[in-house]
């Protein structure tokens, strides 16, 4: 029988949160790296046993950690990452210019074949590779070289670069998200890269179809399907079908199509979730109602799913790496919470279970389906 | 063991740091660092020595590339702060006598 391990991170540590393949009794182990902002915790696809983390703090920087025992014993891996030649400046909120400084990682992505090779995109955007388990990393400087990037600007969580999407097909591809810049496509594995931001459109700006500067919060794809892309924006649920060279709104009939976290059913291409947010203004579910909305078709046309879910009295947000799927059939659906909660679906979202209600902020969720 | 402030060149002295307690679980250890310090026994050399005793601290305390002190790490030796000191300052006679540790202390900044 197989296993799901859940990896949380949270602003107080990690947690690892399992269950056999039926989903229904969860054992809960943490706190690790108490005190630590764990803003990611994931597992290599070739070796579901090598786990890295990354852990942030203001008064202690970035730290890496990995395990090569499914997170039984950790060890210090490589915190070096400094970025080629002058880093030069980006844009300030006040439109200064802000020399380019490291802060923490993001995203970890461990490439889909090799255990020790891990792509980072981590803040100030740019993008850094190891291919030794992260013990020595190198940037790839190209992205930070683009032409656009002196003007990209922080949002309210700093110029981070938090989503990074490989594609497992074709190694020379890669997709990377900005906040508050967009989306760069590589097509040769990060040598050179090309703005993927036409048919976004940001209100805020002063040219809303400005090449850079939109707020993308978060982008997802099916392994399978690697041209369709879905991307939450700050505003605006949207659908690329070409690698993210262009992009159509499909927000359709959602009630506020504000919001942070995307996922994608594991076998349906056209089955994608969001959770609705009331605003940029209001991090909190419209009428206090935690509801997850799915789409069947591909974006348009969307469904509330709520049994088990808070549906009076809750504001709680879902930030952008708080939803995940697992890879069983019926697919799992995972929610982790602002206030704590992490929620699972075994039936593609129909009906909700509380795993823990208490943890600390969630940052980031990642699902591990085992053997 | 050496004098305070003016050691031998040649001499090798232990000095105690204590750390945060996210800092002592990176490092393993429960209680104070004991770091070896060769030569003359400076607030630099001592953070020299701890990194290179304890490779997790790498970047924790200082920053990788350009060696400050993090903003909110705060250094303290015989009730003095030595947080904007010099590299080059050398630790008092109690820390280089082994009678008090150098203190790694987490600047209290509020938050969640």
């Amino acid at each position: 029988m197989g296993e799901i391990r859940v990896l949380v991170g949270t602003s107080k540590g990690a947690f690892v949160l399992t269950a056999d393949e039926g989903r229904a009794e969860w054992r809960v182990d943490g706190p690790l790296f108490g005190g630590w902002e764990v803003y990611h915790l994931v597992g290599s696809p070739a070796d579901p046993d090598r786990l890295y983390a990354s852990l942030s703090k203001g008064w202690f920087g970035q730290v890496v950690q990995r395990s090569d025992d499914g997170g039984r014993s950790w060890q210090s891996a490589g915190n070096d990452l400094r970025y080629e030649g002058e880093p030069g400046t980006h844009q300030h909120f006040d439109g200064s210019a802000q020399p380019w400084r490291f802060t923490r990682i993001w995203q970890l992505v461990p490439d889909h074949a090799d255990p020790d090779s891990v792509l980072a995109g981590v803040e100030d955007a740019a993008l850094f590779r190891t291919t030794d388990g992260a013990m020595t990393w190198r940037e790839l400087p190209a992205l930070r070289s683009h032409p656009t990037a002196a003007g990209w600007a922080p949002g309210a969580g700093g110029l981070c670069l938090h989503t990074i999407l490989a594609d497992s097909g074709d190694n020379q591809r890669l997709l990377v998200a900005i906040s508050s810049a967009g989306v760069l496509a590589s097509e040769d594995g990060g040598t050179s890269w090309e703005l993927a931001t036409t048919g976004l459109r940001s209100d805020f700006l002063p040219d809303p179809e400005a090449e850079v500067g939109h707020c993308v919060h978060k982008l997802a794809r099916h392994p399978g399907r690697p041209d369709r892309v879905y991307m939450q924006k700050h505003w605006d649920v949207l659908r690329s079908d070409d690698h993210g060279y262009s992009w159509h709104e499909i927000s359709g009939d959602l009630p506020t199509d504000f919001g942070f976290a995307i996922a994608v059913h594991a076998h349906d291409p056209d089955t994608v979730y969001v959770v609705p947010i009331t605003s940029d203004e209001l991090h909190f579910p419209p009428d206090g109602r935690l509801r997850v909305y799915r789409s069947r078709t591909a974006g348009g046309r969307w469904e509330p799913l709520t049994a088990g879910l808070p549906q009076r009295d809750c504001y709680v947000n879902v930030l952008r790496d708080g939803l995940a799927v697992d890879t069983l059939d019926p697919c799992g659906v995972y929610l982790g919470t602002t206030g704590g909660q992490v929620y699972v679906s075994a039936d593609e979202g129909e009906q909700w279970h509380t795993i823990v209600r208490d943890l600390p902020r969630v940052l980031s969720v990642e699902v591990q389906t085992l053997p | 063991m050496t004098e305070g402030g003016t050691p031998d060149q040649r001499a090798v002295t232990t000095v105690r740091v204590a750390l945060p307690h996210q800092l002592r679980v990176l490092a393993g250890i429960h209680g104070p660092a004991e770091v070896q310090v060769a030569g003359n026994v400076t607030l630099g050399a001592t953070l020299d020595a701890l990194e290179a005793a304890y490779p997790p601290l790498a970047g924790t305390i200082r920053d990788r590339e350009t060696r400050r002190r993090r903003a909110m790490i705060r250094l303290f030796a015989d009730g003095a702060d030595l947080s904007d000191a010099d590299a080059s300052t050398p630790l008092p006679g109690v820390v280089t006598s082994g009678q008090q540790p150098l203190r790694l202390v987490g600047a209290i900044a509020g938050g969640a």
